[in-house]
């Protein structure tokens, strides 16, 4: 991690109102090339708004955004997704009854154009998905096989390998192994470190301690739609993060402890 | 015992249907050796067959996107109102033949649009309007039937190949082929192009598609306009078989379609579904309706039968999904 050169991406002082309610208030934030970066927050404290802001679902208020140096305002998650900003979403959004080389490539099929329509070269589709989840890999027993097939971590690294298929920089992940089995959060972890090694910036929005210290490189924390820490994970300690995400700073480990049930 | 085969079940899967057909026919067959096989039967089938298949054919288009066509059969009443109001006015007849597909993709961007635009909760609502003024407009239109259309209006519904070798009226009808063509259209679509994919993908979940930078709305209008037009083929076949057109045309025929689709083996809940299965689906309706007249039993009793096929084609299916979704 070099944290000296500009950031891959990054938001400055950023607000959102939704009415009356500050979603986020002066908010800064930055992710960097190769980075897997944890963010974690009671619920309320802005997490998924400023998910949501960073991949063009909201646009936000106040503040700005900054994409490898350069000023960017995202008026669609399209314009997000086409300079690399990907979201993988809790729930997947998988279509269950496509193969998998079709999810990967829904809405950015391979082929011929002809007169509005694009005639799909699925031989090529199929030859791409494999090779991309050979780069990332994961295994499948085929790549014909349809989503509703497989099993929930499977079905997160197909989501994974959608969003990567096309060079993404900068992958979100709205709580990547809430909807897993134990024995399968362990492979999801690793398909995040496939990913830092390829160079991508990982943001995880997680609440398990346990995935965020062993995928990441630093954490933040938001607290009331505000910055509240934000520090190397080699500098920090599980119980201080779970105290940041109830409020508190500078509390001793037992006492954080205490007040998580 | 199937569900530890997978190779079996996806082959019954694929094929299953064609299996129900061959038996229906070999049944058929054995109860009425003399008149079931004969060609008269034989073309009489594919020639009553062909406009249900149509409509059977955009019915299956919206079924896969979890939808429903209610106004199909109004359409179709609609369209051949039309036509046959063309004809007489003495428009030239290769506009005539546009006027069925035409009143069709209307009809269609109607349900598509309103469905969309209104943001309503189902398109059984959308389609279920429609059915009603589609009905209603053909009515104003024209109350009495409207026949004696010209001959080549007639063509696409009426001519029969006799290829030499058949004794008319027998022989292959050119609906027929009309049929097998939009059904290998159709099947290109849905299967090799983007379009198709993305059709598949919203029956399958819409959530998924939109997050795929999918226009589903865009998409849905697409569909209705597909399902009317080829309710608009279905009114210029059965115009030419009947020379003519009249108000009560299709009445009904929205249900048929629906059955076909279902007992072809597509889903209710979406994103599944055969072009092949859907023909399999409105041969099986024919054959039914067929075999039961060739032996003298009462059409209430074809009622009684396709109300019970329905209902077992739709459990296989749920028995399908159960078996597919994982624990």
């Amino acid at each position: 991690m070099n944290t000296a050169a500009s950031p891959l991406l990054e938001a400055k002082g950023v607000t959102k109102y939704f009415g009356a309610i500050t979603a986020l208030r002066n908010v800064n934030f930055h992710v960097n090339s190769g980075e897997a970066l944890g963010v974690v927050g009671d619920n309320g404290a802005g997490k998924s708004t400023l998910m949501k802001i960073l991949s063009g679902l909201y646009q936000p208020s106040e503040g700005h955004l900054i994409f490898e140096g350069r000023p960017v305002h995202f008026s669609s998650p399209r314009i997000a997704r086409n300079i690399g900003i990907e979201m993988v979403y809790q729930d997947f959004a998988l279509a269950g009854n496509l193969p998998i080389y079709e999810n990967i490539y829904l809405g950015r099929e391979p082929g011929i154009r002809v007169g509005g329509l694009t005639i799909i070269d699925k031989a090529k589709a199929r030859e791409m998905a494999q090779a991309h989840l050979d780069k990332l890999k994961i295994h499948v027993k085929s790549v014909d096989q349809p989503v509703e097939e497989l099993s929930g971590g499977q079905r997160q690294a197909v989501a994974i390998a959608r969003a990567t298929a096309f060079d993404a920089k900068v992958v979100i992940m709205d709580e990547p192994t809430a909807a897993l089995a134990i024995k399968e959060v362990g492979k999801v972890l690793d398909l995040i470190k496939t990913l830092k090694d390829h160079g991508v910036a990982v943001i995880m929005i997680s609440h398990r301690m346990d995935d965020i210290f062993y995928a990441c490189d630093r954490v933040m924390a938001l607290f009331h739609g505000a910055n509240f820490a934000d520090s190397p994970l080699g500098k920090t300690n599980r119980n201080e993060v779970i105290g940041w995400i109830m409020g508190t700073k500078d509390h001793t480990a037992q006492l954080a402890h205490d007040r998580v049930h | 015992m199937i569900s530890n085969n997978p190779g079996l079940s996806r082959f019954l899967e694929s094929y299953g249907i064609i299996l129900v057909v061959i038996v229906m026919m070999a049944i058929l067959y054995a109860t009425q050796p003399a008149t079931f096989l004969s060609a008269g039967n034989l073309s009489n089938i594919l020639k009553q067959n062909a406009y249900p298949a149509m409509l059977a054919l955009g019915m299956f288009v919206v079924i896969i996107t979890a939808g429903i066509d209610l106004s199909v059969g109004s359409v179709l009443g609609l369209a051949i109102i039309c036509i046959a109001v063309a004809d007489k006015a003495g428009t030239p007849w290769p506009l005539v033949l546009l006027v069925g597909p035409l009143v069709g993709i209307a009809s269609g961007l109607v349900n598509g649009l309103g469905y969309t635009m209104l943001k309503l909760p189902h398109p059984f609502i959308m389609t279920l309007g429609t059915l009603n003024i589609a009905r209603g407009l053909t009515s104003l239109i024209s109350q009495a039937p409207i026949s004696g259309l010209q001959t080549e209006v007639r063509y696409p519904g009426q001519k029969v190949f006799d290829l030499g070798i058949f004794t008319p009226p027998a022989g292959i009808p050119l609906s027929f082929f009309l049929v097998i063509a939009c059904a290998v259209g159709l099947w290109f679509f849905l299967n090799r192009t983007n379009m198709g994919r993305h059709i598949f993908a919203i029956g399958g979940n819409p959530q998924a598609a939109r997050v795929s930078g999918i226009d589903v709305d865009r998409v849905l209008v697409y569909v209705y306009a597909i399902c009317g037009f080829f309710a608009g083929l279905a009114a210029l076949l059965l115009a030419g078989r009947t020379d003519s057109g009249f108000p009560l045309a299709g009445v009904g025929n929205e249900l048929d379609a629906i059955a076909a689709v279902i007992i072809g083996g597509a889903s209710f809940f979406g994103g599944r579904g055969t072009v092949l299965g859907v023909l399999a689906g409105v041969l099986i309706m024919g054959l039914l309706r067929n075999g039961l007249n060739l032996n003298n039993i009462s059409p209430f009793w074809q009622q009684i039968l396709i109300g019970l096929i329905i209902i077992i084609a739709v459990y296989i299916d749920v028995l399908r999904r159960r078996a597919a979704t994982r624990k």
